[in-house]
């Protein structure tokens, strides 16, 4: 079974988001997703300052097996990156939820609120996945 | 729900991730392919290779028909035991498979082709052994397992009855015996020493659990395919296929254009083909941070190209893969992944044997 924290929010295509002070929110990949993966090898993130669209891809994690695009849950701009990804992306894969951070975006004010699952949904989510 | 081999509960008792495969549930990872990949450089992995499809081919004019049927010529096969690796090829040089025969007797040469291409090669290879009397016999009694790794050897010699274990450890390397009633060859695909054995079927799973208490690591195919990849092995399907002939391929070593008077299938369209070489497999290493790909496009200096096979190398920590180019490729060329153009060295795999990287960094 994988590990649902029920502080965070999560998207459909398997991204957490931690909400954090100032109107800012972090987001990184799920437990389910990194095990889906399998051993991550390179992890790709935005530059700081860089605008994103809620639903826009911004990041890339590519593990030996595959690629993959991580999407911004909301409108904003990129305050902060992971810079210990660079050399050590199996951070995502042993700390999804900590160390594994991807990147932290700064929500736009006045932003329409982002529509985001709880854990119960997204455990759902994954039941209803696995058949 | 795909075909199953014999150690299908094995894979599943050990933890392993399964995907399709050909037509095959196959474990992908016990867990930590890289942890498997590594466990294969540096002591011993097994991996069950049992989708693959063994072939017995029988009668007084087995060599003559290998000698017509195959690209490399069966004719270098003179020590009993000795196997050849060779593509089958189409009239027009395109690659139908890679296999690898190994002569037993005048009347018994034992053949491995891939999984995937099992149907189409059996058919293939039943059409022209008719005219030779040649017999080809489908061994799916077997079971077959491959003990790759420094300590593989040493680990497999540990679980054989005393009596078979210096004949085990005096196999010569690309050389085949029975012993202990299994077929042993010293072969591998992993750039690694290590045996490959077709065992009876219903032995499989109680030899797995030996290997396994002798300290062999369980490795799926993902580690398979990252391994084979370093050891710049080619795999049917990526590098090889139908559209290409073995000298776009990576492989033109195996083709034996002499002796000039053997005739053999795809001849005529080889040696076309040598007459005007346009494409050529070279290995690249990224410069630059990322993955490369099969099927990202390559820009040289002589026209485009396209990755055959790439991954991340979890012996260097780089991405490396195998890439058709034009013919004289050399230096460096860039690689278009996801919009950017990044920079790439040709390098002549192997990128790694024996545990040793082969290439500067």
């Amino acid at each position: 079974m994988s590990d649902i924290p029920s502080d965070l929010k999560y998207t459909k295509s398997h991204e957490w988001v931690r909400p954090l002070p100032s109107n800012q929110v972090e987001i990184g990949i799920t437990d389910h997703a990194q095990a889906a993966l399998g051993d991550l090898v390179f992890v790709d993130v935005p530059e700081l300052g860089r605008r994103l669209k809620a639903g826009e891809a911004c990041a890339v994690v590519e593990s030996v097996k595959a690629a993959s695009d991580i999407y911004s849950p909301v409108d904003g701009t990129v305050v902060a990156s992971n810079s210990a990804l660079a050399s050590s992306p199996e951070l995502v894969n042993q700390a999804p939820y900590a160390g594994g951070w991807l990147i932290r975006i700064q929500v736009d004010a006045g932003a329409a609120a982002p529509s985001l699952l709880d854990a119960a949904d997204y455990a759902r989510l994954l039941a209803d996945e696995a058949h | 729900m795909g075909l199953k081999t014999p150690l299908y509960e094995n894979h599943i008792r050990e933890g392993a991730k399964i995907v399709d495969f050909g037509g095959w549930d196959m474990p992908l990872h016990y867990g930590s392919q890289l942890d498997e990949h590594h466990a294969v450089r540096g002591d011993a992995g097994l991996f069950d290779v049992s989708h693959m499809a063994a072939l017995d081919l029988g009668g007084p004019r087995v060599r003559e028909f290998l000698r017509y049927l195959l690209a490399n010529d069966a004719a270098k096969l003179q020590a009993p035991g000795k196997g050849l690796y060779s593509c089958l090829l189409r009239e027009d040089g395109g690659v139908i498979d890679d296999l690898i025969v190994n002569f037993m007797t005048e009347t018994w040469f034992r053949m491995v082709v891939n999984a995937g291409t099992r149907a189409k090669d059996l058919a293939w290879i039943r059409s022209h052994a008719a005219p030779f009397g040649v017999t080809v016999r489908e061994r799916v009694d077997l079971a077959m397992l491959a003990v790759q790794g420094p300590n593989a050897r040493a680990k497999t010699a540990s679980i054989v009855p005393a009596e078979s274990r210096d004949a085990l450890l005096a196999l010569a390397p690309f050389v085949a015996a029975e012993i202990a009633g299994w077929f042993v060859s010293r072969t591998g695909y992993s750039g690694e020493d290590g045996f490959e054995i077709a065992l009876p079927a219903e032995q499989a799973a109680a030899v797995w659990m030996a290997l396994r208490a002798a300290g062999v690591r369980p490795a799926g195919l993902g580690a398979r395919d990252t391994l084979r990849l370093e050891a710049g092995l080619s795999l049917y399907g990526n590098d090889l296929d139908e559209n290409h002939d073995p000298l776009a391929s990576g492989v033109a070593w195996t083709v034996a254009f002499d002796p000039a008077a053997r005739q053999f299938v795809g001849r005529a369209a080889l040696e076309a083909a040598r007459a005007a070489p346009r494409f050529e497999l070279v290995g690249l290493l990224l410069e630059d941070r990322g993955v490369l790909r099969s099927h990202q496009r390559v820009m040289t200096a002589g026209g485009p190209g396209e990755i055959t096979s790439g991954t991340f190398s979890p012996t260097l920590n780089r991405s490396i893969a195998l890439a058709r180019v034009p013919a004289g490729t050399r230096g460096t060329v860039t690689v278009e992944i996801r919009g950017k153009a990044l920079a790439a060295r040709v390098v002549q795999p192997p990128f790694v044997r024996r545990g040793k990287s082969l290439i500067s960094i």
